[in-house]
């Protein structure tokens, strides 16, 4: 690791890039019933780790190897079917780019803001953001990992009122699964983009369309 | 690694004063304060007041619904592609002053598609008294309080009662009714704002918003002031 306080200055939940807007799913899934504990929030976080969390992570990794990121945008719509996800993405994609363009300046997040004004999907960004900040791949793919399973964990301290200690220690017995999981998302970005994981996670897609409709809700997804 | 020259906050990426064409963006003016204190009422209110002079525009941060932002679509005060709505996690202070990039993209985005634009309000969503706007989403702040909150507010304080550029208080109309002791709030408000200016208002008697429209047209005079000729990558910030 290269830098490790900038990796925990990209990867703090209070890095201000729009992610506290979002429940990752949750949202629905609490709605639903399906997480009414920290042991449901548990194996929500698990499965969301293995599916969206390693596709986000696979494309991070690409993208602060040095992959196009626009080939990496493309990569990231094919692996994202549901339109609202795709929104959601490239909303967060545009916050963080904001972000890191006034923490990490550099030539490569100009380039990928001026080819996508309104937002190239978040883990391109993440990528991106992190090899502006001098981190490696396998930094960048820990950061997507851990995002993806840290913003439910969140959410759901808010929408169950859920010990916050629990939600913590839940997160701190799947790190070592999220460790697993950045090492894979690392291996892969050696590869072609073409063969990045694609490993999806339909309930996430058929809720996230679904809570979009919503009319009233707390987080934006 | 890339680092920026010496400015703590690269001004550019918030609260720069030109836009990306050279021109200078909107004014934009922050409205907070405790739930049912008559922040949308006070905006719906601002818009008539002002449309017909500025080109104006609206962004609404609810806690959990669109419902401020389809009151003011209902009441027509302006059209549809002048108000947004930002959605805030159950966080609405975090959305207005610890990370405001959804407000800033709802504030560019509105310069974009219905720009040029003079003046933007940006509402909170209701929250508590220590709620306050970041410096890089708005230029000036209103904090609004009601009389029938507790004629205490004043004195308790707090960053938005002190630190506002302007503290409205609001419903005076109901004083009577809720007990509530003009007098003693706009002396406490004075010992904690100082010189900083207090309007009681009352928006079902005369003259209801007009005196904080007046103040928002002052507002917005001193912004195209400060910011007479704007020039594409010299415009400086306002002390």
């Amino acid at each position: 690791m290269s830098g490790a306080a900038a990796l925990l200055v990209l990867a703090d939940g209070r890095f201000p890039a729009g992610g506290h807007a979002h429940s990752g799913g949750a949202e629905a899934a609490v709605r639903a019933g399906r997480v009414r504990s920290a042991s449901d929030l548990a194996e929500f976080c698990r499965g969301r780790l293995h599916t969206a969390g390693l596709t986000a992570a696979a494309l991070a990794a690409a993208a602060a190897a040095g992959h196009d990121p626009l080939v990496l945008d493309e990569a990231a719509d094919a692996r994202t079917p549901s339109p609202a996800l795709r929104r959601t993405a490239r909303r967060l994609g545009r916050q963080l780019m904001r972000a890191a363009r006034a923490t990490w300046p550099g030539p490569d997040l100009d380039a990928l803001a001026a080819a996508r004004p309104k937002g190239a999907h978040q883990p391109v960004v993440l990528g991106l953001a992190a090899r502006s900040a001098g981190l490696g791949p396998l930094d960048a793919a820990q950061a997507a990992a851990y995002e993806s399973i840290s913003s439910p964990a969140t959410a759901v301290v808010r929408l169950l009122s859920l010990d916050p200690l629990e939600a913590t220690a839940v997160l701190a017995r799947l790190a070592p699964a999220a460790d697993e999981v950045a090492r894979q998302a690392e291996a892969a970005a050696q590869g072609a983009v073409e063969e990045l994981p694609a490993a999806s996670a339909p309930l996430l897609e058929i809720t996230a369309e679904q809570h979009a409709a919503w009319q009233v809700r707390l987080f934006a997804s | 690694m890339h680092l920026d020259h010496a400015a703590p906050c690269p001004e550019r990426h918030t609260a720069s004063v030109t836009l990306p064409d050279g021109r200078r963006r909107a004014l934009r003016v922050g409205l907070g304060g405790p739930v049912g204190s008559g922040k949308t009422a006070t905006v719906a209110a601002l818009c008539r007041a002002l449309r017909d002079r500025y080109s104006l525009a609206v962004v609404t941060n609810d806690i959990y619904t669109r419902e401020d932002a389809a009151f003011l679509l209902r009441e027509a005060v302006l059209p549809p592609e002048r108000i947004t709505a930002v959605e805030t996690g159950a966080c609405p202070h975090t959305a207005i002053r610890d990370d405001i990039s959804a407000n800033l993209e709802a504030v560019e985005d509105l310069e974009d598609e219905a720009g040029p634009l003079d003046l933007v309000l940006v509402e909170s969503g209701g929250d508590n008294l220590t709620a306050t706007f970041s410096k890089g989403l708005v230029d000036v702040q209103i904090f609004v309080i009601d009389v029938a909150g507790g004629d205490d507010i004043p004195r308790k304080g707090g960053p938005g009662v002190t630190t506002a550029d302007l503290l409205v208080v609001n419903k005076t109309d109901l004083a009577p009714y809720v007990g509530s002791d003009l007098a003693g709030m706009a002396r406490d408000a004075e010992q904690q704002r100082g010189a900083l200016p207090v309007l009681f208002q009352s928006l079902r008697t005369e003259p209801g918003v007009l005196p904080l429209a007046d103040w928002v047209r002052e507002q917005c005079a001193a912004w195209a002031a400060t910011h007479a000729a704007p020039d594409a990558g010299t415009a400086a910030l306002p002390a």
